[in-house]
């Protein structure tokens, strides 16, 4: 028995290593690709430092590469224009996307969830320049109305598209979610008397919770490395923004503005970069935290 | 059975889709007394059960006709209101299902629901209850620990205080020690003894000695039919039926 499956075995091992080579080259192949992008962004933006400090980069909401004064390289008014839309994004596509992800996984039909679920997906693969012409034609105006402004190309209009662009994501994870928490606590909660409305706020969502901020979290990935929606729709106005209704410039639009019509090889052009860099470790970091927080969620 | 009747079946039946769970059953339960319920897998037992909260309404095939009485409402008018006869009927469940959070929480969960907000009636409704589930002297040092921290007979008697915080009248218990070890499944079934004086416990069981130790009366189920309902001393002694006697001396089941 064992010469016998022995003599097989040769061809099979030999099938089977060359299976799992090929895997492990395309799992390595993906973790290269990272390490790349991470490594180039480092390079490209290492000629920046030599000529700026890094608390000026950070600290200084002054970005004026092009002045004939002096020119200075303070990211902190991007930073917090990106932060502002992703927050102000959040703010409403957290509570819609709870809100839908209920409704799709407790409360609709079989038949209304078989629409719902494909709908939400179109949703996702809408481009993001059909999302900025929306922001320009529909949302604008509308903003402009409301709070008396010439204009609707600021930070609320931002944030409502980011929303929207955020919210197939956070509906598709928190349907997840809530599909797997087990059915026995609903059950329990029932028994005691609950309405359903009592129990999917009460004991459903909350046993959620960690997959909720999980896609709380890729969503709000999504929203901050969004480039053409908020270039489109936040009228770029390179200052410190004071409120939600001022124009803002988020990093992704900067760069995005500025890449093209830059000297190649200048203090401006690597500076971009170290913009670029700093973004990539701010989705980074929120990618992190969701993975961990998801995989602390699948421990329990 | 002379004594106050709070629950009553008269001609129920049960169905999944097109097919019949249950046929014509017809009981009636005393007050404070331990029924249990016994019958091969599939018999319609654990289904009969939760028809007395209506459980069975959350399956969407579900369907029944005929009339259950509790405290004489028939339960299965179209108007009942299920939220009321839930805190009138608990329900304890086969497998332990605390609620994610802590073992304060679990038993106060009902109380809030029901919109209780005055904090010292809550403390004391959570600390009765758990005495009333035999479980206050093993959690009253670390109530605000996460319930799954206990062990499985513990996070059942959890689940028994959770139901009985919300001072229902019945108590129904979907065979509730089944997944429990010996040690485990006599504290419950010395805790349906106690629980007894102040509630109508209706307990479904595999376990024949189980049904034999704790129930005042037995109703054995096979195929949808209620077979035999008597004093539980008389239906291990002297049972009616053939296979009655067959089911509860083992030879098949």
């Amino acid at each position: 028995m064992g010469s016998f499956s022995n003599k097989l075995s040769f061809s099979k091992k030999l099938k089977e290593a060359s299976i799992h080579g090929c895997f492990l080259v395309n799992a390595l192949l993906v973790i290269l690709v990272l390490a790349g992008i991470f490594a180039l962004l480092v390079w490209t933006s290492f000629p920046a430092f030599k000529e700026i400090s890094i608390k000026e980069f950070v600290f200084s909401a002054d970005w004026n590469p092009t002045s004939y004064v002096k020119e200075s390289y303070g990211i902190l008014s991007m930073l917090v224009s990106t932060l502002m839309v992703t927050i102000g994004a959040l703010l409403f596509a957290v509570p819609i996307g709870i809100g839908a992800a209920a409704f799709i996984s407790d409360i609709a039909s079989n038949r209304v969830r078989e629409i719902a679920k494909p709908v939400i997906e179109i949703l996702a693969s809408v481009p993001s320049v059909v999302i900025g012409f929306i922001g320009i034609t529909l949302v604008g105006p509308y903003i402009s109305k409301v709070f008396n402004l010439p204009d609707g190309l600021n930070a609320i209009n931002g944030s409502i598209l980011l929303g929207i662009m955020a919210l197939p994501t956070i509906i598709s994870l928190t349907e997840e979610a809530l599909k797997s928490v087990p059915k026995s606590y609903a059950e329990a909660s029932l028994a005691l008397g609950a309405t359903k409305w009592q129990t999917i706020i009460k004991v459903r969502i909350p046993a959620a919770s960690s997959g909720i901020i999980a896609a709380t979290m890729l969503g709000m990935g999504r929203a901050i490395g969004e480039t053409m929606t908020v270039l489109m729709a936040t009228g770029c106005a390179n200052a410190m923004p004071t409120n939600f209704t001022d124009s803002v410039r988020t990093m992704t639009s900067a760069i995005a503005i500025e890449l093209g019509e830059v000297a190649y090889d200048s203090t401006h052009y690597y500076a971009l970069f170290a913009v670029g860099l700093a973004l990539f470790l701010i989705t980074f970091a929120v990618n992190l935290a969701a993975e961990l927080i998801f995989n602390k969620k699948q421990k329990q | 059975m002379a004594k106050d009747i709070v629950i009553e079946a008269k001609n129920f039946n049960f169905y999944y889709g097109s097919v019949k769970a249950l046929t014509d059953i017809n009981i009636k339960i005393e007050k404070n007394s331990v029924t249990g319920i016994i019958g091969p897998s599939g018999c319609g037992k654990s289904t009969f059960l939760r028809s007395l909260n209506l459980m069975n309404n959350l399956i969407l095939t579900a369907r029944y006709d005929g009339e259950i009485l509790i405290d004489g409402d028939n339960i299965l008018k179209k108007d009942i209101d299920v939220v009321q006869l839930r805190r009138k009927v608990g329900m304890v469940f086969q497998k332990s299902n605390p609620f994610p959070k802590t073992i304060f929480e679990n038993v106060a969960y009902g109380l809030k629901i029901n919109g209780i907000k005055d904090k010292e009636l809550i403390n004391q409704r959570v600390e009765e209850s758990l005495k009333g589930a035999a479980l206050w002297d093993e959690v009253k040092d670390r109530l605000h620990v996460s319930a799954f921290d206990l062990s499985g007979g513990q996070q059942q008697r959890l689940c028994i205080a959770r139901a009985l915080a919300v001072q229902p009248e019945i108590l129904l218990m979907d065979e509730p020690a089944s997944a429990l070890d010996p040690t485990a499944t006599l504290k419950i079934e010395e805790l349906i003894q106690v629980l007894k004086s102040k509630y109508t416990i209706i307990i479904v069981t595999h376990n024949m000695q189980q049904a034999a130790r704790v129930s005042d009366y037995t109703a054995f189920f096979m195929m949808g039919k209620l077979i035999e309902y008597n004093k539980t001393n008389i239906m291990f002694t002297n049972p009616e039926h053939k296979i009655t006697e067959d089911y509860i001396t083992g030879r098949f089941g």
